[in-house]
């Protein structure tokens, strides 16, 4: 009879111990999903489009001495009319190429804030926020780079991302990607050479 | 009669003189123990620990640096995912040698994890017209595109069903990865591979210490020995501590994309979704995890 209760003491125990592990992995299973959605901060935190200046971007890439604008332009007097700039931007009038049969400086930058960019609407905006001007031709760019398909991202798959202005890729006045220089192509499979077993091959 | 020659002598006699083979060569237990070390995947907590602090001891005496070896599990909730956009690649191999310094391989004789492959618009993706040969003074060269490949990372890898020793595996996070302890150098996984993205170490690999990458994974780019099989591996070391893969962080182009496929916020899942995508071979149904897509 003790044999007996003892045995099925073993029986219930296995039971019990087969009931938590059952119930403790669905319940493992739930924290996954859980765990899931823990490592998705959401896109809200990194992106929500209307606020300004959201992206976490890095600053314009200023040439040297050129900006504030206004450190010139303050004491120059606005001309609106349309012209090719000989003796200042002179390096800009040379390589401008970005639809330049139509537009010009006026189209991007701001007759009377020098230090603005300017939307279409008339509305004025910061330097570091100038995708939104890129966006207002270039939408499907706009969209793939705000999800982060179009262009580079450093920092974390499933964190904090590091975006790049379209200007720190694409020069505004020429934005066409410049030509690379290739590294060096892998040593081909004939080349590569291994003194003990080329010694023994040939003997 | 007593036969001096039974059976139950000659195993006595036989034991006793390993015995004592083993205590006179001095040799410790340690080499032992790594010889008979486990695979990977049997390794206890402990045991796992032990080794790793014996690597970081060994790579110090014999690089004259602090390693950090790591064994990190797959992350909960993840499966890796790659993409790579055809439409921007300019063929500039920054991703080729970014891999190399950030991954430990060696550099003579050389090993690439990645092979740029350069093809003719014309013909499309056609592997046995293309060439990683190219050489011009700049890139991209008119009339060509540029199809860099690596480990596919493929849902039904043909490698890991070849291992006579199993010394490869597919990974929860989806990574196939290489116990470089327990793999023989049969290379028949390279043989299985339709990518061509399996290496083996001919030589003994030969890295300048002052290009050793310290930051190491155990199942990743930890320095390798002669005679063994490696491999891309999504950056193991930097993607499960969260950070992308260095191909990734180098690429000009903005090319490379890489994110989690189980979720569904990821850039991956975007562009599955809204991208025209194509994977490499798909009539061999590897299912690799590495999609192509054109972005323009």
């Amino acid at each position: 009879m003790k044999y007996n209760f003892y045995e099925n003491m073993k029986v219930s125990l296995i039971m019990i111990s087969l009931y938590i592990v059952l119930v403790s992995g669905c319940k493992n299973k739930e924290s996954d999903n859980s765990v899931i959605n823990k490592i998705n901060p959401g896109k809200e935190d990194i992106i929500s489009s209307e606020q300004s200046n959201d992206y976490a971007v890095e600053a314009p890439p200023f040439s040297d001495g050129i900006f504030p604008c206004t450190d010139c332009h303050k004491n120059l007097k606005p001309n609106p009319t349309r012209r090719v700039l000989k003796d200042w931007h002179d390096d800009i009038s040379a390589m401008f190429n970005h639809d330049s049969e139509n537009r010009w400086c006026l189209d991007c930058h701001d007759l009377k804030n020098r230090d603005s960019l300017r939307l279409a609407s008339g509305k004025l905006l910061d330097f570091k926020e100038s995708y939104k001007l890129c966006g207002q031709c270039h939408g499907e760019k706009y969209r793939d780079w705000k999800v982060g398909v179009h262009g580079k991202r450093s920092g974390e798959w499933n964190g904090k991302k590091e975006y790049l202005l379209c200007v720190s890729c694409h020069n505004p006045h020429s934005p066409k990607f410049k030509e690379l220089v290739p590294e060096l192509p892998p040593t081909r499979q004939e080349d590569i050479k291994f003194v003990q077993l080329s010694n023994t091959r040939k003997k | 009669m007593k036969n001096t020659n039974s059976r139950r002598s000659f195993i006595k006699n036989i034991s006793l003189a390993t015995f004592s083979a083993v205590a006179l060569s001095g040799c410790k237990s340690a080499v032992f123990d790594k010889f008979l070390q486990k695979n990977f995947k049997t390794l206890s907590k402990k045991e796992k620990d032990n080794i790793i602090r014996d690597l970081e001891i060994k790579y110090k005496e014999k690089y004259g640096k602090e390693f950090h070896v790591s064994d990190k599990p797959e992350i909960d909730g993840t499966l890796f995912g790659y993409a790579l956009d055809l439409s921007r690649c300019v063929g500039c191999r920054r991703c080729v040698y970014a891999c190399v310094t950030e991954n430990n391989q060696s550099r003579d004789p050389q090993i690439h994890w990645i092979e740029v492959l350069q093809m003719e618009k014309e013909r499309g993706i056609d592997f046995p017209h293309s060439t990683a040969q190219y050489n011009p003074e700049k890139v991209p060269e008119k009339g060509y595109f540029y199809v860099p490949v690596q480990c596919q990372q493929c849902k039904n890898p043909p490698c890991v069903k070849v291992c006579p020793v199993k010394a490869t595996w597919q990974e929860p996070d989806g990574i196939t990865v290489i116990d470089y302890n327990w793999c023989i150098g049969c290379r028949y996984c390279m043989a299985a591979c339709p990518y061509g993205a399996r290496h083996f170490n001919w030589g003994e690999p030969n890295v300048p210490t002052a290009e050793l990458n310290t930051e190491v994974h155990y199942l990743g780019n930890r320095p390798r020995m002669k005679g063994v099989v490696e491999k891309c591996t999504f950056c193991i070391q930097r993607s499960r501590a969260g950070k992308y893969p260095a191909c990734v962080e180098i690429c000009p182009v903005g090319a490379r994309k890489f994110g989690n496929l189980l979720d569904p916020n990821s850039e991956i899942r975007y562009i599955l979704e809204n991208k025209r995508v194509l994977i490499l071979k798909q009539e061999l149904n590897t299912q690799p995890k590495f999609y192509y897509f054109y972005g323009i």
